[in-house]
């Protein structure tokens, strides 16, 4: 028998006994005949550890591991060893969703110091216990904003990053919600064509910093899409919060985003998390869980799921999300990470990036092979077009082992700069373009 | 050991730092004030000591599936084999950018579109997506699906979704919101689908039924060819929940039985781990026609050479990348340890567990559906209800002997459900040992029913005061005080 499975052949025999079958095969006499499968899985053979180890291995050397000047979602930040240790205690990797709180405790208290940083980040009154990703939680803001409003309109920001627009979309369309990308000014969020056509319409989503890297002054905003009975919903990726103004104080009624850049591995893009606080107001029509404080019998703190009637294992097609599963695990990552670099070390790192970051554009802008695009202030990320061949450029970078601004349109080239970076990595860069002809 | 009850903010204190760092020999920036935040975020501020002693005590307060039996029906709380861990996690695959140019990322290229091939032929489908980020992200893109195929057939009036009242909850809450409306019919005793309650509710406007099979009783739908000729008779298709596919692994094969659309919950079936509820990982999968529907990116092969594709009738994008790659990395080292030969083990013994704990109990709780079970099936309560002894105050009671309760109260078809799943990688002693236990619970519930009722006894924290919790809401460190 296979290693993960403890049946002896007498184990087996005793066990059918038991259960009054004859055969392993009597077991499935409910599976008509013709439904069957007659012939084994067309599938691989089983390795063996050692052989799987070194398939692996061989697998993940046909990848490169390098260095990354590119960010659009994604960013190459320092993970303390801590992080992955205790994320892979097996009390937290092999448990699930806390359904029996007296033996979750640990699920649960994580949770809530979780919820607990995402609302200092944000500025927030209240978070769920994660999502996804920052683009499926905008995706659900939108239908909070929709179950809240009754209106089937929503304004999204042309400023912000088109994968998380191409996500709102494919969950607007099957809803019948029409959704309005709002023209931008200089890299930034057109205020007067939002106040022109916020009427009926449900919220407004933007995005800061935005796509481009831009930190845009939001100040303002919030009283156009009130007055308009809408919800302001603002997406931020969780490291420029400890720097940048939050949603909170620019009045979002929902912040939400990713949290990778807080002690998560690239990893191809997954496993990540997002976040979605809120107003207490708007507690109700929150997607997934939250966790509350209570007690126990004998009066003892404890933590416990909370609020639960919004979820669809209670209200089932009345529900506003459909969300079970989420990224728990990464949520737990992030609140080790926030934990160990702490209020002073979670603004140096990003200060730190966005040091080197303007090190960088000040350095490309001095090889004259760039033109300004958009002068606004920027955070890690930012933009440059270039007056040479990006496609070979990305290509010469490759063989010096170093993954490149990403492309993003008419040679307009998106560079991202982490604490990683050292300032010799970033000359190399450099030293890269002033070579372009 | 001493019970451990503060949070991270409560061992805070000022001046405390818990990292170093690169600091760059660069000038500061200095950005508008308009443009930053009046105060620093109120993080802890803590050694890195106390992080790993904090998160360890934490971690101290929670069962997990190498604690012990965690029988917690249709979650298959399965071993999550540490290879899978260890090469999930190699340096070639965690530092990998998810927009790094495609001839950079061929190994994962490679995973991904195998991985998809593996399941495609467990289940008898022609391929599969791998960026839903969990089951019911999974059902949400397949229910996608069923809405992109109508439309473009201008067959728009289809926007009814049938479910059985024994579904997952998930089922009718994606569909409400794919923007279905959502047709419930009423289930057999046993659970199954019954088909006069289907035919009647069949019509031009039926886009699609939902079926778990085995459903959450542990029940095959011994109908389902007929269901499936029912459904697509009337124009609409079939969609699989894979919530419970490791039953049926090796015997039969959702494509087989007329499926249309599937998902798969990795880390049910396929071992990765649970990590306190997520992330999963809800690949969907697809017959021929529906190919063109996949949501994009798609990973395409060609002359062994890999890349993304994005198909035109796509229903879009899910993510803002491709799905839980970390995890389906660990389905694809799973899937590589059983192979063809081993594969179809997996529910055969699954099955065998589950109904020689069915069989060993069945004469002091109450079986409300005889015969074989699948991977799983349910108890309404103790056969002897004087006690007053209910399947919440068993669960409780589980608890203080060391085991995981069962999933109670679902499915709803049945008043006490307690529903039992022991997967295939528990011993016979292991079975033995529970077993017992359940029978020691039963002569309490008899003997002395208070003790039973007030459980549990020896856990950390006791019956929990759920009303408080939702009357006074305290989400987060501040609420408190």
């Amino acid at each position: 028998m296979h290693k993960y499975l403890p049946h002896t052949s007498q184990d087996i025999e005793e066990m059918l006994k038991v259960t009054g079958a004859n055969s392993l095969d009597d077991l499935f006499t409910s599976i008509p005949k013709k439904l069957r499968l007659t012939k084994p899985y067309q599938i691989p053979s089983a390795l063996s550890d050692h052989d799987l180890t070194k398939h692996m291995q061989n697998l993940a050397k046909q990848n490169k591991e390098l260095i990354v000047f590119r960010g659009a979602g994604a960013y190459d930040h320092y993970s303390p060893s801590i992080v992955k240790a205790l994320i892979s205690r097996q009390e937290f990797l092999t448990s699930y969703t806390p359904y029996q709180p007296e033996v979750a405790q640990g699920t649960l208290q994580y949770i809530f110091e979780y919820q607990s940083m995402v609302c200092e980040l944000t500025g927030m009154e209240v978070s769920n216990a994660s999502m996804y990703d920052g683009a499926t939680a905008t995706a659900e803001a939108m239908f909070m904003a929709f179950a809240q409003t009754g209106m089937s309109k929503v304004l999204i920001s042309s400023t912000v990053n088109p994968r998380i627009i191409d996500v709102v979309k494919t969950y607007a369309r099957y809803r019948d919600i029409e959704v309005i990308v709002t023209p931008s000014q200089d890299g930034v969020t057109d205020l007067n064509f939002i106040q022109k056509n916020m009427e009926n319409a449900m919220g407004l989503i933007v995005q800061n910093p935005n796509y481009f890297g831009i930190i845009e002054d939001y100040n303002g905003f919030s009283e156009v899409v009130h007055e308009n009975d809408g919800l302001f919903i603002m997406n931020s990726e969780g490291q420029p919060l400890s720097l940048i103004k939050t949603p909170g104080e620019y009045d979002a009624d929902i912040a939400v985003g990713d949290l990778q850049s807080f002690g998560l591995p690239l990893s191809f893009g997954g496993a990540y998390v997002g976040y979605l606080a809120t107003k207490m107001k708007y507690v109700r029509k929150m997607p997934g869980r939250i966790c509350g404080i209570t007690t126990d019998v004998d009066g003892k703190r404890a933590f416990v799921l909370t609020l639960q009637a919004r979820e669809q294992h209670i209200r089932r097609a009345k529900a506003n999300s459909n969300i079970c599963s989420n990224q728990s695990l990464m949520a737990l990552a992030v609140t080790i990470y926030l934990s160990t670099m702490g209020k002073e070390g979670t603004v140096m790192v990003a200060n730190e990036s966005m040091k080197g970051a303007h090190y960088l554009y000040q350095e490309l802008l001095k090889t004259n092979k760039f033109e300004v695009v958009y002068n606004k202030p920027f955070f890690k990320e930012f933009v440059l077009k270039a007056k040479f061949d990006v496609d070979k450029f990305e290509k010469d970078l490759l063989k010096d082992g170093i993954l490149g601004p990403l492309h993003i349109k008419d040679n307009h080239l998106l560079f991202a700069v982490t604490e990683k970076r050292s300032i010799e990595e970033i000359d190399l860069l450099v030293r890269k373009v002033v070579e372009q002809k | 050991m001493k019970y451990y009850n503060k949070l991270i903010f409560e061992i805070s204190k000022k001046g405390r730092e818990g990292f170093n760092l690169t600091k760059k020999d660069l000038p500061e920036v200095k950005l508008p004030k308009a443009l930053v935040r009046s105060n620093k975020a109120n993080l802890p501020e803590v050694s890195e000591f106390d992080v790993v002693r904090h998160y360890t005590n934490v971690s101290q307060k929670n069962f997990g599936v190498e604690t012990g039996f965690y029988p917690l029906g249709s979650c298959t709380m399965k071993y999550n084999p540490k290879i899978n861990d260890e090469l999930a996690t190699l340096s070639g695959f965690a530092n990998i950018h998810p927009l790094q140019p495609v001839e950079t990322v061929q190994g994962l290229l490679k995973i991904y579109h195998e991985t998809q091939r593996i399941l495609a032929e467990i289940s008898g489908l022609a391929a599969y997506s791998l960026n839903p980020f969990a089951g019911a992200h999974g059902e949400l893109a397949g229910l996608m699906i069923i809405q992109a195929y109508h439309d473009k057939r201008n067959d728009s009036k289809r926007n009814k979704i049938i479910i059985p009242d024994s579904a997952h909850g998930t089922n009718p809450a994606s569909a409400t919101v794919c923007g279905f409306e959502t047709v419930e019919i009423k289930s057999n005793p046993d659970g199954t689908v019954n088909l006069e309650a289907l035919k009647a509710v069949l019509n031009d406007e039926t886009a699609g039924l939902m079926l778990t099979n085995p459903n959450t009783a542990g029940v095959f739908e011994k109908d389902i060819a007929e269901i499936s000729r029912l459904v697509h008779d009337a124009g609409g298709l079939l969609y699989y929940d894979g919530a419970n596919l490791n039953a049926i692994l090796g015997k039969t094969r959702p494509g087989d039985m007329g499926f249309d659309i599937t998902h798969i919950n990795l880390h049910k079936t396929f071992s990765t781990p649970h990590g306190g509820g997520g992330p999963g990982s809800g690949p969907v999968g697809v017959c021929e026609k529906l190919l063109e529907f996949l949501p994009n990116p798609i990973v395409k092969e060609k002359d062994g050479f890999y890349y993304f594709e994005d198909s035109a009738d796509s229903i879009g994008a899910l993510g803002l990348f491709y799905g839980n790659a970390s995890v389906y990395i660990r389905a694809y080292v799973y899937l590589m340890t059983f192979g063809k030969e081993s594969m179809s083990d997996i529910g055969l013994m699954a099955v065998l567990n589950a109904n020689y704990i069915k069989e060993s109990l069945k004469d002091i709780f109450e079986l409300p559906i005889k015969g074989h079970c699948m991977h799983e099936f349910v108890f309404d309560g103790l056969k002897d209800q004087s006690t007053g002894v209910k399947t919440l105050d068993v669960a409780k009671r589980l608890l203080d002997y060391g085991y995981h309760a069962p999933t109670v109260y679902f499915p709803l078809i049945f008043s006490q459900s307690m529903m039992i799943e022991p997967t295939e990688v528990e011993s016979k002693e292991t079975l033995d040992e529970f077993i017992n236990i359940m029978r020691v619970v039963a002569q309490e519930a008899k003997d002395n029913p208070e003790l039973v009722k007030t459980a549990p006894h020896n856990t950390i924290v006791r019956r929990l005061d759920e009303a408080k919790a939702a009357r006074q809401p305290i989400v987060k460190f501040t609420d408190l005080k």
